[in-house]
């Protein structure tokens, strides 16, 4: 699904931020992308997401060289992927309903042939009485949410979520990682990045991929 | 997902289908403002250009309409009935329909206002002047008339006001390039107001684009955001500043119907006709309005595709 082959990462003439990854995402797998604070993990996350370009080795997704893709292919491929953002990137002028039905909305689709999902959804993730509410009057623990469900709502191949329980408390923060493993039951890949322990251990069969110092370690998960 | 499962909201209560761009801040009611005042103008230009040429046809109209004959005074001839007899021929020649002598009187008359009433007239050799009508569709020709007064009043010259003819033109095309060249230079101004706008509302919404493209919006759905928001603000600002536009002449015309009894007024429109632009005039005025906001719309969009093809 996705595979990294000596890649790397520098900004100008910096050094490399990031260097020699070689690491591949199974489709239906499910691992944390953990590490110290400013490690990367977010960087590596938008690599994944085809948002930042290495400067060096090549990245295949979905059977596709990333580099080989036009603008048009990129977006296709977008599609496919569900991005949770440590800063959630919600649209303040556009209400949690609309937020979180933004993907089905830029692809084109009518919203009364959504509305049910969306809503359905956000009730889900404890939402359903928030719908008309504006982001900058959610609380934090609400815009995670919303956040989450905006990259559930596609049903994506592979989600990409950049510390999405950093602001919830435990319970809310277990219900949503048992919503994270209900879609990686049904199908879907899922990197968490998190530097969580608490969080991981709780999840041992979950491969960890842990940055540090520019490189990337990928230690497998206990068999269940 | 959900096990309890509850009704769907209604239409009335969800909240949704907000423009993605958001449509109203301080740089998009300065861009109305910028747009308004650029069409006013636009719209002026181009209604005063329909009004000065709709006052050159008429005056072109007037001038070719009739021809002049002069007669000079020569030593030891009658002169009246040298005008007489011209006044006889040209009447009498293809293509006039009447044919008017000055009296001596009403020849002094004319000049009376360039030389002063001191001056005794009577002691100079005064041209005498006969003004001929020409039939509808004769107009421009007077070779019969020349020919006719060669033979019948050799003493008599035709003036067939073309000097004036082309000056006229002149004047009528300097006036319509003038307009042309205001017009463009207006245009070329309010596409780069545009411009400085959509750079600056898609730098403001850098947030807004970078979302949509992670969520899986294409290129051409984001420009379509964009040029719909501005078509929205060049519409309005379209609508504003024609309108405007719209309503001056409505009272240029209406104060200049009131003031046309005055002498004042009456030079005014004997000059720039009744200030009545008409429904041309009006329907050209709701047609650079609307090229505006489609103008406004489809600047912005190339410019949006320019910013979008550098981000990934």
């Amino acid at each position: 699904m996705l595979r990294f082959d000596n890649v790397g990462l520098r900004y100008g003439v910096g050094p490399e931020v990031l260097r020699d990854l070689d690491f591949s995402i199974a489709p239906q797998s499910f691992q944390f992308l953990t590490g110290p604070s400013g490690a990367g993990k977010t960087t590596m996350l938008k690599l994944m997401l085809l948002s930042l370009k290495p400067t060096r080795g090549t990245i295949h997704i979905f059977g596709a060289e990333a580099g080989a893709l036009s603008k048009d292919e990129i977006t296709a491929l977008r599609r496919r992927i569900g991005v949770v953002f440590q800063d959630f990137r919600l649209l303040d002028h556009l209400t949690t309903y609309e937020n979180v039905a933004l993907p089905l909305r830029v692809m084109g689709r009518d919203e009364a042939g959504y509305r049910a999902e969306v809503v359905e959804l956000l009730r889900w993730v404890g939402l359903g009485d928030r719908m008309n509410a504006l982001p900058p009057v959610l609380s934090g623990g609400e815009k995670q949410r919303a956040a989450i469900a905006r990259a559930l709502i596609v049903r994506p191949e592979l989600l990409l979520a950049d510390e999405p329980t950093g602001n919830v408390d435990p319970s809310l923060a277990r219900r949503l990682l048992r919503l994270f493993v209900e879609l990686h039951k049904s199908g879907t890949a899922v990197v968490i990045a998190t530097h969580d322990l608490s969080l991981m251990d709780q999840f041992g069969y979950a491969r960890r991929l842990v940055v540090g110092d520019g490189q990337l370690r990928v230690f497998e998960g206990d068999p269940r | 997902m959900n096990d309890d499962a509850q009704a769907i909201p209604a239409d009335s209560q969800l909240k949704r289908d907000m423009p993605l761009v958001p449509a109203d801040s301080i740089a998009g009611r300065a861009l109305v403002v910028v747009i308004a005042i650029m069409t006013f103008l636009a719209c002026l230009t181009a209604g005063g250009a329909i009004l000065i040429g709709e006052a050159s046809q008429a005056w072109r109209g007037d001038v070719s309409r009739d021809v002049t004959i002069q007669i000079k005074p020569r030593a030891g001839e009658d002169v009246d009935a040298v005008v007489a007899a011209a006044a006889e021929v040209a009447s009498r020649a293809p293509g006039v329909a009447d044919a008017l002598a000055y009296s001596k009187a009403q020849s002094e008359a004319i000049l009376a206002p360039w030389l002063g009433d001191g001056v005794d007239l009577g002691q100079l050799p005064i041209p005498r002047l006969i003004i001929v009508h020409m039939q509808a569709g004769h107009r421009d020709d007077f070779e019969p008339l020349r020919a006719a007064l060669a033979a019948g009043a050799p003493a008599a010259s035709l003036d067939d006001h073309r000097l004036w003819l082309s000056r006229l033109d002149v004047m009528a095309g300097a006036i319509v390039v003038f307009a042309a060249a205001l017009f463009a230079l207006m245009i070329v101004a309010m596409g780069t107001a545009v411009g400085f706008a959509t750079r600056g509302a898609m730098a403001g919404a850098r947030e807004i684009v970078e979302v949509l493209h992670f969520v899986g919006a294409a290129d051409s759905y984001i420009a379509d955001q964009f040029q719909g928001h501005f078509f929205r603000l060049g519409l309005k600002g379209a609508a504003i500043g024609g309108g405007a536009a719209a309503a001056f002449f409505a009272v240029a015309a209406f104060a200049s119907f009131v003031a046309r009894r005055t002498s004042a007024g009456a030079e005014i429109a004997a000059l720039f006709g009744a200030f009545r632009l008409g429904l041309p005039g009006y329907a050209a005025i709701a047609v650079i309005a609307g090229a505006i906001a489609v103008l406004t719309g489809v600047l912005s969009r190339r410019i949006v595709f320019r910013q979008l093809s550098v981000l990934l």
